[in-house]
């Protein structure tokens, strides 16, 4: 098992297209990080470099404190499980299993033994004779994941494998990584472009955009205090809601509302509040309430989200979804905002309805940068 | 769509009126050739043409092996074919995984150039092709027919394009799991292209079996390296020839093109390649 360390890693396409722009990350020991980010922003660009299927341009990486720019993939000692899984179609599931510790001259005893081991933690007894051709995805999945753990790798890398199942398999298979890595323990990079995933599976998460690390932390951490606008509309779904207001005095003030406890320098503001930060008050309320006209109230069950508009407040910032832009779309944004509600208070839809900001929900960034700013 | 279910006229589907005839007409030339292999030389003087020769004349077979050359034209026509279907396996598969594969300066342009000779027709190629041969020193020799034919554009370029469509993140898979170049190419790419590399075999060897140009052309005084096609020549004379007798080498010649169609349809059935990505 081993560290895997970015230091300035680049990669540049002829074009010149820049994929990946100076990235610098730490993957300690064991860890499973996540590497989140929308399609084009250098995610997958990373792991194939680590894997040593994309040449680096600039700057290095290393695996287990060697730097292995021009190691070829086959003495990285890595592993990796492909979006398609690209299992080989003419073998059998054994020997898919089978090829890599053939290729490095395993004798052949040991070979059925790691085989045998790896079928059984991943239950693929029963299907050691089929070809790929005669799996279901699920189990296809799980061939691949064999296949990459069975050489007893030092870093694992997984490129979005779970885009390939239905959703219900997802959470099934998302279940068992969890699980399986508990039990290897072995440096796991994984990429994906789906933030549930990214929040539920990773110890830490690195947001990637435009090719450059937006964010790394603890994926609560990482939600509660998005470092810019980006991650704020990217993590979290639906995505925080930005508003314009301005801060003077010490005061921040959205619309004609006054913000409780929220201190920031003077001049504009973005003010960031997740949906689940925002609570129906009384009209007896005494802290900062928005009166908000509800368009559309989708219940999902154990929730409900409410889409509407806050009252008297032009030029409300809206996110655009998964952009990759860093900075909110200030102008033309209108002032629409989503709550998420128990499903036992669910409102109508033409209704109105009194929020409140709950506490330490509001989260403030400068317009002009995007970046957050540090609430006091 | 809802199919609604059709009103049928006929018990079969109704291209098969118009499938059998041209079927028919298909076959008639190899049917007449087999009734003509077993007929006597009179009975194929004979007009109208007959078309059931009574007893038929098995013995035109043995006579075209003892009268003629026979064997050592299809010992000749085996040798040449199997070595150049074979080289033309390896060397094809070598040159095409490289322009499918491999990134190397002027790959386009080489490419683009290789391409660019199968539109030169062989007329054009005829009187160089043969000085080069002859300055090889191979004229009236099997190697004649052979070094010419080593590798086959067509062969390339067919391979080439079959293996672009190869998922690469299969040979990125094989290459992470330690195996080299060759390794790939022998374990991966090799056995899921056997539907390509069958069809160009069968194409190669058809080529060849048959080809009557080129071996007419370099094959001058020397009746001991006679091919088929050649040898088959020969029972055309200036003023007769013998109808039965040429029938019967034919279609002995005609065997193994049955026998190796016969053995390579299945993996004309192309479909495996696939199979190993998301289902």
């Amino acid at each position: 098992m081993a560290r895997v360390a970015f230091d300035r890693a680049t990669k540049v396409y002829p074009g010149p297209v820049v994929a990946l722009d100076g990235l610098t990350l730490d993957v300690a020991d064991g860890e499973f990080l996540i590497l989140v980010g929308p399609s084009g922003c250098g995610k997958s660009t990373a792991l194939r470099m680590v894997a040593g299927l994309e040449r680096i341009s600039d700057g290095t990486i290393s695996i287990g404190g060697r730097v292995v720019n021009d190691v070829p993939p086959k003495d990285r000692d890595i592993a990796m499980v492909f979006q398609n899984y690209a299992l080989y179609p003419h073998m059998t599931v054994e020997k898919n299993l089978a090829f890599g510790l053939r290729q490095r001259r395993t004798k052949p005893d040991e070979v059925r033994r790691m085989v045998d081991e790896i079928s059984r933690m991943l239950g693929l007894e029963e299907l050691l004779r089929r070809r790929p051709g005669q799996l279901s995805g699920g189990q296809r999945q799980r061939v691949a994941m064999g296949r990459a753990l069975v050489r007893e790798p030092q870093v694992f890398l997984l490129d979005e494998p779970l885009s390939n199942l239905d959703a219900k398999l997802r959470v099934q298979m998302r279940a068992e990584l969890k699980r399986l890595h508990e039990r290897v323990g072995v440096t796991t990079i994984y990429v994906t472009h789906d933030q549930v995933e990214a929040i539920t599976l990773g110890e830490r998460i690195a947001v990637l955009a435009e090719g450059i690390l937006q964010q790394v932390g603890p994926p609560q951490s990482v939600y509660d205090h998005p470092a810019n606008v980006f991650v704020a509309g990217f993590i979290g779904s639906p995505p925080m809601n930005l508003l314009e207001g301005t801060a003077s005095a010490g005061r921040v003030v959205v619309g004609d509302v006054e913000l409780d406890r929220v201190r920031a320098p003077d001049g504009p503001v973005l003010v960031g509040i997740r949906p689940e930060g925002l609570r129906p008050v009384g009209h007896d309320h005494a802290g900062a309430a928005f009166e908000v006209g509800i368009d559309v109230v989708e219940p999902l069950g154990d929730e409900v989200l409410v889409h509407g508009s806050i009252d008297r407040l032009e030029g409300a910032v809206r996110m655009p979804d998964a952009e990759t832009t860093l900075l909110a779309d200030v102008d033309g944004a209108g002032s629409n905002v989503t709550i998420r509600l128990p499903p036992e208070e669910r409102p109508s839809a033409g209704s109105r309805l009194r929020v409140g900001v709950a506490p330490n929900a509001v989260r403030l960034f400068d317009p002009s940068t995007g970046l957050a700013i540090e609430t006091t | 769509m809802v199919e609604r279910p059709r009103r049928r006229f006929l018990p079969f589907d109704p291209w098969h009126l118009f499938l059998i005839p041209l079927s028919a007409v298909m076959l008639l030339p190899l049917v007449w050739m087999v009734v003509t292999s077993l007929e006597t030389e009179a009975q194929t003087l004979h007009f109208p043409p007959i078309l059931w020769p009574g007893t038929p004349q098995f013995v035109n077979y043995l006579d075209v092996i003892r009268e003629s050359a026979f064997g050592s034209w299809f010992w000749n026509t085996t040798v040449v074919t199997v070595l150049v279907v074979a080289s033309n396996l390896v060397l094809c598969t070598l040159a095409a995984y490289a322009f499918a594969r491999i990134r190397f300066l002027g790959r386009g342009f080489i490419y683009f150039v290789l391409l660019a000779t199968l539109m030169v027709p062989l007329q054009v190629v005829l009187i160089p092709t043969f000085l080069i041969v002859k300055q090889l020193g191979l004229l009236d020799h099997l190697g004649a027919l052979v070094v010419p034919n080593l590798v086959n554009v067509f062969g390339i370029f067919m391979l080439t394009q079959f293996f672009r469509t190869l998922p690469i993140e299969l040979e990125e898979a094989a290459r992470i799991d330690g195996a080299s170049r060759l390794s790939i190419l022998l374990r991966i790419v090799v056995p899921l292209s056997l539907p390509a590399l069958a069809t160009l075999a069968v194409i190669q060897f058809l080529w060849t079996w048959n080809d009557f140009l080129w071996p007419l052309v370099t094959i001058l005084t020397n009746q001991g390296a006679f091919t088929l096609q050649l040898g088959l020549s020969t029972f055309q004379g200036a003023h007769n020839t013998q109808w039965h007798l040429v029938a019967a080498a034919n279609i002995m010649s005609m065997v193994p093109l049955i026998v190796l169609f016969l053995l390579a349809q299945r993996y004309f059935v192309r479909g495996i390649a696939t199979q190993g990505l998301k289902g």
